[in-house]
């Protein structure tokens, strides 16, 4: 590959939220109107004092804008670039109402934590509580678990992430649309939690290199925050086939290796999924250089789970989306996939039905699979009457309780899958009951 | 397109735009390429004895991320020799007899030196003369500028030696560093002055860089307090011009009004308030000569629009500015909220609430907008609520109708006046 297209493909991946300079977030700051009782602030699934660390941007103490931000979530900095906003504050901002662009939340967001998150702290903002003794684990270390651990050592505890991954942040670092945040930017953040005294035990797997009764032993309280499973197949023949992948799986690689080994210049993709990770793998392959990228989904564009302002990214990276579309066959040769064989379907009296004769193949290299994800069922059933529902997530209340005394839950795994900024609100949440709870024992 | 040429205290000018003594009127090539950009005059940056300038000179105000809100200066008179100078305006004048050059001037209180400088600047074709009684910084310290404008019958004096030699209109540019502006301007008509020009610039210390908490501009770690300008300014220059185009003493003296005009709405302004031109200094240090083509462009269809010329336009709204006593207390005003324009941001909320009357509700609606109404029984018609709201035309102020007869407070404590019931405090 040349240099200008190596340098292309690097191009296509640089940020889709780029950092504002001074003078920009100054005048974007000062554009915030400040409203009382705050819509944007409701629309946060952490309630961050969105206007309050605006104002802040806007009198120049950007110590303290990180502060109000960061405190509300400590993954601010992630937030800042992979919160669907379009969806969440700047959806809720009133400037819709004046026909102006919302504030440039997210972007300003990044501002304020950029600094404090990634440059190094000569005082840090934030500091571990002093001890209380106690301790509690978390299975896994995304956000849900950050989120909690974070808030529990502010609050004097122990807190010890087991992961079974050799790298911590789970989807946050490996299933983010590489153009909204880099794998080096959330590990970066990670260790910035680390330093407020969250602990993280990387190739710790629960189940196998610790037991479940081993956590209730040396622990106060257990929190899962294990999130969800890959894309597991969709059962149709030739998924065996060599370029049949867990679009997960894929944008984990190209995030975590040079971008030239994994371009797909010349080749043509079919993503099979409608929802916003299927955007990310069509979004990806087409930055990768991909000739030619379907997005194959099975229902009508009205059903589709992706964000609006997602497809739209996708449609302008040239994502060609196939509605009522159902994939049947997956074609190869040679061990190398070649086709995908699909028919068109229509809604009758609610259900999905193929049309006959309708049989078409899509002359396509690769295959990825975005067409939900598993759940992490034998690892659950190994905490011994936890409550799960009929779907495979963990039953938790608004607080992450579970079933099992001393057991809190809290992101995909309860959820089914949301945003990182909604699992570490519950995993903050979950600290909260955590310690009430912990202390109402002392 | 309106008529947009002028006389000011006998000096034809082709618009009322000039440019104000001060580094854009440093040279012949600037004042040059500001008549051809369409300036109507230029006062000459001021001329005296040449000093020796220090090289950090400017410090700027800004506010909310707009920049230049407010600018000052630490930069004296002219640094180049006299006879450069003169021989620049000379040039000036052949190649453009129609546009207004005046000579700003500043020398030290001595009648010989005036009278030379005089002498010189009218011979190199000055149609008119500022005498520089304003500068707060640098020369008062040597007993010029505001120095001599601060006491009256400095400016009486040399306003007298000037007009001893003088043929041409002599403008007295006053200083706004004083407690009561009539005073100074009485002083300057006494003394023979034909027109007066205001306001000079404000003593100020422009800011801190707090980081190094080194005063501003810095000059090798220190400054100076220096004359502040800009559209911040633009407020105490109106009342300024007022009280001079008011006051009995001085009513009719031409006036060049100076102070923040950026726009030709603050020259409508000025010139409403009885400037004859206004003087511009900071909009064009900020955004160049070209700024004159709207300045002439809005005004005339201003003007058009009004179907007034500018002669009527002249102290139109004098008549208006009174005394506080003399403002009718049962003219009542109520804020109104037009709902369908309401966006729900709340700072009208919040203003009233934390910082005027508590006459505005709020509350969250079910759809998790907040809703606002005034409360009738307690709205001053204060005018807070409209002047924080983003939404033009959202919330209006709307005259309340009562049966009273006009009642200012003169009239309600010498001639029982009768006044309409007014809200009650909670």
């Amino acid at each position: 590959m040349s240099d200008s297209s190596t340098n292309q493909v690097s191009a296509n991946f640089s940020d889709y939220k780029p950092a504002l300079d001074n003078n920009a977030a100054l005048a974007e700051s000062n554009r915030c109107l400040n409203c009382y009782d705050a819509p944007c602030i409701r629309a946060c699934p952490t309630a961050i004092d969105i206007p309050g660390f605006i104002k802040k941007i806007a009198s120049g103490n950007l110590r303290g804008s990180a502060r109000v931000i960061l405190e509300s979530n400590i993954l601010g900095a992630s937030c800042a670039r992979v919160c669907p906003t379009e969806e969440l504050c700047e959806g809720a901002c009133v400037m819709h109402d004046l026909d102006e662009k919302p504030i440039d939340i997210g972007r300003l967001q990044r501002h304020a934590t950029d600094p404090v998150v990634f440059n190094g702290e000569d005082r840090p903002l934030f500091e571990a509580g002093s001890s209380n003794g106690r301790r509690v684990a978390l299975v896994g270390a995304g956000p849900a678990s950050l989120g909690c651990a974070a808030e529990l050592v502010q609050l004097g505890y122990e807190a010890v992430c087991f992961e079974k991954a050799d790298e911590p942040g789970g989807l946050n670092s490996f299933g983010i649309a590489d153009y909204k945040m880099s794998y080096e930017t959330a590990i970066k953040e990670i260790e910035w939690v680390q330093q407020l005294g969250v602990e993280i035990r990387c190739g710790q797997e629960v189940g196998q290199d610790i037991t479940v009764e081993q956590l209730y032993e040396d622990f106060d309280a257990v929190f899962i925050g294990v999130g969800l499973g890959g894309v597991g197949p969709i059962g149709i023949d030739g998924e065996e086939i060599d370029g049949v992948r867990d679009s997960l799986e894929f944008i984990a690689e190209l995030k975590t290796k040079p971008k030239q080994e994994v371009a797909l210049r010349g080749k043509k993709v079919a993503v099979i999924g409608g929802g916003n990770t299927a955007i990310d793998a069509v979004t990806q392959s087409a930055r990768l250089g991909a000739d030619r990228v379907y997005l194959v989904y099975r229902r009508g564009p009205e059903a589709m789970g992706a964000y609006e302002h997602e497809q739209e990214l996708a449609r302008k990276d040239g994502g060609i989306f196939i509605y009522n579309t159902q994939p049947v066959e997956v074609l190869g040769e040679d061990g190398q996939v070649t086709g995908l064989r699909c028919v068109r379907t229509e809604t009758r009296h609610g259900s999905l039905e193929y049309i006959d004769g309708s049989d078409h193949v899509l002359d396509v290299d690769y295959v990825l699979r975005a067409t939900g994800q598993s759940k992490l069922t034998s690892l659950l059933e190994q905490f011994e009457g936890l409550a799960i529902e009929d779907w495979g997530t963990v039953i938790a209340d608004e607080d992450g309780r579970t079933s099992l005394e001393n057991v809190w839950a809290g992101g995909d795994c309860v959820s089914g899958g949301q945003e990182v900024v909604n699992a570490v609100a519950e995993g903050k949440r979950a600290a909260q009951s955590i310690h009430e709870n912990l202390q109402g024992e002392r | 397109m309106a008529d947009l040429s002028c006389n000011i205290a006998g000096i034809e000018t082709p618009n009322p735009f000039w440019l104000a003594s001060a580094p854009p009127t440093n040279t012949g090539d600037q004042v040059m390429r500001a008549f051809d950009a369409g300036w109507g005059g230029a006062v000459w940056k001021t001329l005296g004895e040449p000093i020796v300038n220090v090289w950090s000179r400017y410090g700027a105000v800004d506010i909310n991320g707009t920049k230049m809100m407010g600018l000052n200066n630490i930069e004296l008179i002219t640094d180049r020799p006299l006879d450069v100078n003169f021989k620049e305006i000379r040039e000036v004048k052949d190649r453009y007899p129609d546009h207004t050059v005046i000579v700003s001037l500043m020398v030290e209180s001595d009648p010989d030196a005036w009278h030379d400088i005089v002498q010189r600047a009218e011979d190199a074709g000055a149609d008119g003369l500022e005498l520089n009684f304003g500068c707060p910084h640098g020369m008062s310290e040597r007993g010029m500028g505001s120095a001599v404008g601060q006491v009256p019958e400095y400016t009486r004096q040399i306003t007298e030696w000037v007009q001893e030699a003088a043929t041409v209109p002599v403008l007295v540019k006053l200083t706004p560093n004083i407690s009561d502006i009539r005073y100074a301007a009485r002083a300057a008509k006494e003394g023979g002055a034909d027109g007066v020009s205001l306001i000079n610039t404000i003593n100020s210390i422009i800011g801190l860089d707090i980081d190094s908490l080194e005063p501003q501009p810095a000059v090798n770690g220190k400054s100076s307090h220096g004359g502040y300008c800009g559209p911040a300014v633009k407020p105490i220059a109106l009342n300024m011009v007022s009280q001079i185009a008011n006051d009995p003493d001085t009513v009719g003296l031409p006036i060049s009004g100076i102070g923040g005009v950026s726009t030709w709405r603050d020259a409508v302004e000025f010139i409403a308030l009885g400037s004859s031109t206004v003087q511009v200094c900071t909009a064009v240090m900020h955004y160049g000569f070209r700024i004159v083509e709207d300045l002439k462009d809005g005004l005339s269809n201003y003007l058009d629009e009004k179907d007034m010329t500018l002669e009527e336009l002249r102290g139109y709204s004098l008549p208006k500015i009174h005394n506080w006593k003399e403002l009718d207390l049962n003219f009542a005003v109520n804020a109104q909220i037009n709902q369908e324009k309401c966006i729900g941001c709340g700072l009208c909320y919040t203003a009233c609430e934390d910082g005027a009357h508590q006459a505005i509700h709020a509350e969250r609606r079910d759809d998790g907008r907040t809703y606002v109404e005034v409360k009738p029984d307690a709205c001053v018609g204060c005018n807070l609520c409209s002047l924080v709201c983003p939404v033009d035309g959202c919330i209006e102020m709307v005259e309340i109708p009562n049966d009273f007869d006009p009642c200012s407070w003169e009239d309600y404590t010498e001639n029982d006046g009768v006044l309409a019931p007014r809200p009650e405090h909670q």
